[in-house]
């Protein structure tokens, strides 16, 4: 398993190499409701850490997804512009939005584990 | 059973299994399934032949069906009946103002004299319509206490656009190119950010207090969030009373600083019904805002829209409105353009605006008169108490135990939700119950909110109809009762619809 | 007061279950000086009566193109609506139900909506159309913001005679936005979108390969105005266009001194999530079967807020449901036959105006209306025919004249015009 990382923004992200694949928690899922869009980045578009690069849609409500990292997108995923259900899949199999290849790795450091963002998220409810 | 009573059986079933319907309940595909005519639903006269001189070459098929006149009128009256409406029933859609609307406001706009007029014809030719236009903008007046009438916009979103830009008109003439904030309480209605951010305005929230209003603290702290005297502080968008249906106690004050940093304040008038004939938002600080004539002057709302959205306004901000406007010159009205009216915005919409509306909407203020609208506001204002004062102790009423509401009471599911019951269920179960529901999760300051707008022209006995069902629910839900809310409704025409499946793969149209 | 319900006693039976002394108790909360001292200065009410004599007097001091010869269009025009369109229009079921969203108990409202956006792509050659605009000025405002949304441009060229309306729409919407630029110059690579109008203002049909070329060329998008919608029974759909937008009021829906009327909207498939207004799509309910719900409602002010598309929140329902039933009677058959007839009324006209000393034809090429040139300035002599009981179409600047002629212009409205125009003009 590969190790998975966790914002206050309920984004997740698994790292490969300088690569970060940035996707939602199932959390941010289950308080969106069943998404039915998403407005994905262009490929090499600059981002910030704390912007935002992405939009989820669910039938209801629009979120933003921040990037977690200063980098460049390398790759957007267009297959699940056309079937949102991959969105559901864990963020190191398809349920990925973007690929940002890091500009300074080190900014993931202080982000939390799966332990720590479950204790996290109960804490919220 | 006999052969023949087997064949009707069978046709029977075969029909049942075809069409689905039963007794009252219709069916009707669209019109591109039905069976097509030789001819369609109207007989033109034959043309002469004439060579085309369009310049152009004639249109191919267009792939429109031809059906006859019977088959038109039955299907559209088919699908009338899966509409519920306010001549079925109670409809206490909050912040909407569901009322009764008359007929005589619909045989006014179809005078040929009022339908068949072009709005370009000169206007010694419509002196009636501007006359009428004129008194409009006088009754409007009269009832905000605000001089200045702008009756052009087309809806309500689109008055609070016209508004906006009549303020940042204002500014931009007075040099106050640094205004460029907007203050709005997080209890507004979405239509306000997205129309401040259309005028290029900043969005700056206030926090709603646990009172359901902005404190004169909270709006302090955000008056000055930037700067010692708000210099860039351009105006304030207030619904009041707000949409939590409560009126904004500080409100004089809160227009007082705003004043005094040079800001002017915009009144939603989506809740002027609380108000009419009673109170006049002129005179508690407002310098603009837009009237809804199909919510407080019965206007209908037609299945959404046409609607219409005059703006009122201070003296001081009645030059900046769009064009035209209605002057009378002597025993004769005229419309006012750019060139008598140099510093006005400019156009907000092709022509003078929903005229048809303002037949209705004039029909509507006469029949009541001054008496009458005083008494629409005082039967709305107490009806929305009557309801809050019966279900305050089934389902939790955030703001009751501070005091009265104004026209519209708000509850939430708090209550119900440790049952696993939502606001959404109560909705739907309302719709079995014959009941068109309340407004629900608006306003958006509290989780699960019901908003419930009984409007004057309900009686009391329909009132109370609603407190029976709306406490039965609550006893179900309290009784352990609760599965049968998630399945409601089980007798519409249609029950719950899957909006996911229509958002994630759209479908607009027939093929 | 007949609108009123409540009795004295049912008031009193209430205010006591709600614990107030008195109704003013209730508006404790407002501050004295806003309150109506005494009562407004307006007058009292009355019965049903009185009004229809007040109002109908006020219809009878206007000149109505039911009762005179009538030749003004200039984007609002004069057609026949069969009687069922209004009845059907006239239900409580449509006219007084609300924006359908409890769609349970809306299907009525929303069936008829997604068969209005099927005519509507139908008759524009476009792929999809939302449920109506206000009207065609704001919606040629609204296609200017989606093609800057789209592009992420600023700059916008009106390619030909455009509406002077919606022309003035379109500057006031524009002008909200920094650095937007409204031109007539030649589109460039900062160009969001070129607007073009068909048949344009003085009434002559446009073609669109030259349009679309430039468009290919720039980067930027086509914008087909059509403000007389009857038109695209005779003329060819704009399919070259990118956007197809304007006015349907001609089909179902009364002039009424300007408005409500009944703007559209439709466009390619793929900007829909850009598109403004709402939009009804099919899906099924709990039981498979299949029904119909205001959708990629994302995009609307409600749940976007500060980033919707648009500020708006309604359609034209009524009047869209007025287009729809009247679309419904014509069908393909009697919608080209009005079209026809409209082209041919106003070549009758053309060819008889010609013929009065001193009046030329502007137009070699048009629908149902054309410009004229007349030996005196058009404002006074429309002033002129108003005098004598004919509304005589839309002065121009100087000495045109915008005429138009519908189904509705008979030969005998024809020789009146002619006669007049031969008295007005000596």
């Amino acid at each position: 398993m590969a190790e998975i990382k966790y914002t206050d923004d309920h984004e997740c992200i698994k790292i490969e190499g300088d690569v970060a694949w940035v996707g939602i928690t199932k959390y941010a899922q289950e308080a969106l409701g069943d998404l039915v869009y998403v407005e994905l980045p262009e490929v090499g578009r600059e981002v910030k850490k704390g912007e935002d690069f992405a939009v989820v849609e669910s039938v209801k409500t629009a979120a933003e997804v921040y990037s977690p990292v200063d980098g460049e997108v390398v790759e957007a995923n267009d297959n699940m512009a056309d079937d949102m259900e991959l969105i559901t899949q864990p963020v190191s199999e398809q349920g990925w939005i973007a690929k940002i290849k890091m500009s300074d790795p080190s900014q993931l450091d202080g982000l939390m584990d799966e332990a720590k963002y479950n204790e996290y998220t109960e804490s919220l409810d | 059973m006999s052969a023949e009573a087997k064949v009707i059986d069978m046709a029977y079933k075969i029909q049942q299994a075809e069409d689905g319907n039963r007794g009252l309940h219709y069916e009707e595909n669209l019109l591109w399934e039905k069976e097509y005519s030789d001819e369609p639903g109207v007989d033109l006269p034959e043309p002469a032949g004439l060579a085309s001189r369009t310049g152009v070459e004639v249109r191919g098929e267009i792939g429109l069906p031809n059906v006859s006149e019977p088959q038109v009128l039955r299907h559209f009256v088919r699908m009338s009946t899966w509409n519920y409406s306010i001549d079925h029933g109670f409809f206490p859609l909050g912040s909407c103002t569901m009322k009764h609307n008359p007929r005589l406001n619909e045989k006014m706009a179809r005078l040929p004299g009022h339908a068949h007029i072009h709005p370009a014809q000169p206007e010694s030719t419509v002196q009636g319509a501007l006359k009428l236009m004129y008194e409009l903008q006088s009754w409007l007046s009269e009832m905000t206490g605000l001089p200045g009438v702008c009756l052009t916009p087309a809806a309500g979103a689109h008055g609070e656009l016209a508004g906006m830009m009549t303020i940042a008109r204002a500014h931009e003439q007075k040099g106050n190119t640094h205004k460029k904030v907007v203050l709005i309480p997080d209890s507004a209605h979405g239509t306000n950010p997205a129309t401040a951010v259309m005028c290029g305005f900043k969005v700056r929230n206030v926090p709603t207090g646990d009172t359901g209003c902005v404190t004169v603290e909270a709006f302090k702290e955000a008056l000055y969030a930037e700067s010692e005297d708000a210099a860039e502080v351009a105006g304030m968008m207030v619904t009041n009373p707000n949409t939590c249906g409560l009126f904004e106690k500080d409100i004089v004050e809160i227009a007082d600083l705003l004043h005094k940093a040079g800001g002017y304040f915009y009144c939603d008038g989506a809740n002027f019904n609380a108000l009419v004939g009673k109170v006049r938002p002129g005179d508690f600080g407002v310098d603009v805002m837009h009237i809804n004539l199909h919510k407080t002057f019965s206007t209908p709302h037609g299945g959404g829209g046409p609607g219409s959205g005059p703006i009122c306004t201070s003296a001081e901000l009645a030059p900046y409105v769009p064009v035209p406007t209605v002057v009378k010159k002597g025993d004769s009205y005229a419309l006012e353009w750019e060139e008598d009216r140099p510093e006005t915005f400019g156009r907000l919409k092709g022509f003078q605006g929903q005229f048809g509306m303002f037949v209705r909407a004039l029909a509507y203020m006469m029949s009541h008169g001054a008496d009458g609208l005083r008494q629409v506001s005082e039967d709305a204002v107490l009806g929305a108490n009557y309801v809050l004062s019966q279900l305050k102790d089934d389902y939790h009423a955030p703001y009751a135990a501070n005091g009265p509401c104004m026209h519209e009471a708000l509850l939430t599911d708090k209550k119900q939700k440790e049952a696993g019951v939502t606001t959404l269920d109560i909705a739907k179960a309302l719709t079995e119950y014959g009941f068109h529901p309340m407004t629900v999760y608006f306003p958006l300051v509290l989780p699960g909110t019901m908003l419930i707008e009984p409007t004057e022209t309900e009686s009391k006995d329909s009132i109370d109809r609603f407190i029976t069902v709306m406490k039965g629910f609550a006893a179900d839900i309290k009784a352990g009762d609760t599965e049968k809310f998630h399945a409601f409704p089980l007798s519409t025409p249609r029950r719950r619809l899957d909006e996911v499946k229509a958002a994630r793969n759209p479908v607009l149209r027939w093929a | 007061m007949r609108y009123l319900p409540q009795t004295k006693n049912s008031r009193a039976a209430m205010l006591e279950a709600v614990g107030a002394s008195s109704i003013d108790d209730l508006y404790r909360d407002i501050p004295k000086s806003a309150f109506v001292d005494g009562k407004l200065n307006l007058p009292d009410h009355k019965g049903e009566l009185e009004v229809e004599r007040i109002l109908g007097g006020y219809a009878n001091e206007n000149l109505s193109a039911a009762n005179v010869p009538f030749f003004l269009g200039a984007g609002v025009y004069y057609h026949h609506i069969p009687s069922t369109v209004d009845h059907v229009i006239q239900r409580s079921e449509y006219l007084t139900a609300y924006t359908p969203y409890q769609p349970e108990i809306a299907q009525g409202t929303l069936q008829a909506l997604f068969e209005f956006q099927t005519f509507v792509a139908k008759l524009t050659g476009q792929e999809v159309a939302n449920a109506s605009m206000y009207d065609g000025a704001t919606a040629t405002a609204e296609a200017a913001l989606m093609a800057m949304r789209v592009t992420k441009r600023k700059k916008i060229v009106v390619g030909n005679a455009l509406h002077p309306d919606y022309r003035a729409v379109l500057k006031t919407y524009l002008g909200n936005f920094e650095g937007c630029a409204l031109t007539d110059g030649e589109p460039d690579n900062e160009t969001a979108c070129v607007i073009v109008q068909s048949p344009d203002f003085y009434g002559a049909p446009h073609k669109y390969e030259t349009f679309r070329k430039i468009c290919n060329e720039t980067g930027a998008l086509l914008v087909v105005v059509v403000n007389e919608i009857v038109s695209l029974g005779l003329l060819p759909a704009p399919v070259e266009a990118d956007i197809v937008c304007g006015e349907a009021q001609s089909i179902g829906v009364a002039m009424s001194f300007g408005g409500p009327h009944l703007g559209f909207f439709a466009c390619r498939e793929k900007f829909i999530r850009q598109m403004p207004g709402r939009l009804c799509g099919m899906t099924e309910d709990a039981d498979g079967k299949r029904g119909f719900v205001l959708t990629l409602s994302t995009r609307e002010q409600h749940i976007r807020r500060e980033k919707a598309t648009s500020n708006i929140c309604t359609n034209q329902g009524l009047c869209a449901l007025a287009f729809t039933v009247h679309m419904s009677l014509l069908g393909e058959n009697g919608f080209k036959r009005l079209a026809r007839l409209n082209h041919e009324a106003a070549c009758k006209l053309a060819d008889a105006v010609v013929k009065v000393s001193g009046v030329s034809v502007r137009n070699e090429c048009f629908f149902n209306e054309f410009a004229v040139d007349l030996p005196k300035p058009s404002k006074d002599v429309v002033e002129a025919l108003a005098q004598r009981g004919i509304v005589g179409g839309y002065a121009l600047e100087g000495n045109g004249l915008l005429l138009c002629a519908t189904e509705m212009t008979t030969d005998e409205d024809i020789a009146a015009l002619v006669s007049a125009l031969k008295e007005v003009l000596v």
